[in-house]
């Protein structure tokens, strides 16, 4: 296993002081908080800020690890010496220990197992807890409806009393219809019961992959639709993308940049299903050819436009 | 055939016809009936039903149920800070979505 620095994680010197270690800690907890932060390894990074805390912030804890010295580097591989700990006494935590490294296990996790608790608060309840999961969707899937095999990790009980990580892979079917946030609730597909209780269920939050044409809004189906200035201009019918299919979309003449053109009913499925709207996006021709250049020179001459007259030039 | 192919299951959409009990909030949040109470006096989840024993809770309050809760544990904020946070979260949340659309 590999030595964790947790002076370094806190980014604080060995000689700070515990209201230093403190407030390192308070902002780094903010600062990479997986419901706060969009970094990709926020949530690694807050077990870490949390687990060297949890031994930095209590005094006994913190001179045994001081004990094994400043030799060791972060990444190294690591065998807690015989005896290292002797003559340091160890009080329970109130966190979470299964969250913690096999670093800390190995300095920290022994000679407790006994009184060791199963998960959190549960440890009276003989049901299994609910467990949760994200799963990523496309927005046509809302449409269709589609099945996803998704790979969770459970913490369980060991034999030897110890939560352990065990996978299962799940094949769940998402219904046509759901929505970006909705849940899917799997009755007993959560953690395992303890003793003859029963397991927990598993929510599945649902949340759609970024789309290069389409974003959602509750409903309602968003689609960036590009046309030709003539087109806009002069109105015209084009084929268009939907989620689902393909439709003919009616331009009127003089349709501005930004325009919404709404298809009621075109949105994802349900009892009052919701709407599609193409917001015009007017793309501008290339002037990359003779043929291009003297249209557009044609066109500068037939026209007074002015497109800064709101300017006052 | 492999044996240990997975059947496919189905779960129950939690919409607005499906919406989740008090209890069932209580334990997909790890939380009493008396905290998820203090969160409806918050503000911070509206519950459909007249009282605690016909409330329903649509998908969104599972969100913010267990955002505000994990904000309470780890940052030891209490709970009007929590609802601060979790407002701001969504908003933040929201403008990076319209900042997306217009970046592309």
């Amino acid at each position: 296993m590999e030595f964790r620095d947790y002076y370094d994680i806190l980014g604080v010197t060995r000689e700070a002081g515990a209201d230093e270690i403190k407030r390192a800690y308070r902002k780094l907890a903010r600062k990479f908080h997986p419901d706060i932060s969009k970094e990709p390894d926020a949530e690694e990074r807050f077990k870490q800020v949390g687990e060297a805390y949890e031994v930095l912030k209590d005094a006994e804890k913190r001179a045994a690890y001081d004990q094994l010295g400043k030799n060791w580097q972060a990444g190294q591989d690591f065998r807690p010496p015989p005896d290292w700990d002797q003559g340091f006494e160890y009080h329970g935590t109130g966190f979470d220990e299964a969250q913690f490294s096999d670093f800390f296990e190995s300095l920290f996790g022994q000679g407790r197992g006994g009184g060791r608790r199963a998960h959190g608060q549960n440890e009276f309840h003989m049901r299994g807890a609910d467990s949760h999961a994200k799963v990523l969707i496309d927005v046509e899937d809302a449409f269709r409806g589609t099945s996803r095999t998704l790979t969770l990790k459970h913490p369980q009980m060991g034999e030897d009393g110890r939560p352990q990580l065990q996978e299962r892979t799940l094949n769940v079917r998402i219904p046509r219809g759901v929505r970006q946030g909705q849940h899917i609730r799997l009755a007993k597909q959560g953690g395992a019961g303890i003793g003859a209780g029963e397991p927990g269920d598993l929510y599945l939050e649902v949340d759609f992959a970024p789309h290069p044409f389409f974003h959602v809004e509750g409903k309602d189906v968003y689609l960036d639709l590009p046309v030709a200035p003539w087109e806009a201009a002069l109105g015209a019918k084009i084929n268009i993308p939907t989620p689902d299919n393909r439709l003919d979309l009616k331009i009127p003449a003089n349709s501005g940049a930004g325009k919404k053109l709404r298809l009621k009913g075109k949105g994802i499925p349900a009892k009052v299903p919701g709407d599609l709207y193409a917001v015009l996006r007017i793309a501008l021709p290339p002037a990359d050819s003779a043929a291009a250049k003297k249209a557009y020179r044609e066109f500068e001459q037939a026209s007074n436009f002015n497109p800064r007259a709101g300017m006052g030039g | 055939m492999n044996s240990k192919k997975t059947k496919l299951l189905s779960g129950d959409l939690i919409g607005e016809d499906e919406a989740i009990t008090l209890a069932q909030l209580c334990r997909a949040c790890e939380l009493s009936e008396e905290e998820i109470i203090q969160l409806v006096d918050q503000g911070i989840i509206e519950p459909m039903g007249p009282e605690p024993a016909e409330w329903r809770f649509v998908s969104v309050s599972l969100r913010r149920v267990r955002i505000t809760r994990n904000l309470q544990r780890d940052l030891g904020v209490n709970a009007p800070g929590a609802a601060l946070a979790l407002e701001l979260l969504e908003e933040i949340e929201e403008l990076r979505s319209r900042l997306r659309q217009l970046e592309t």
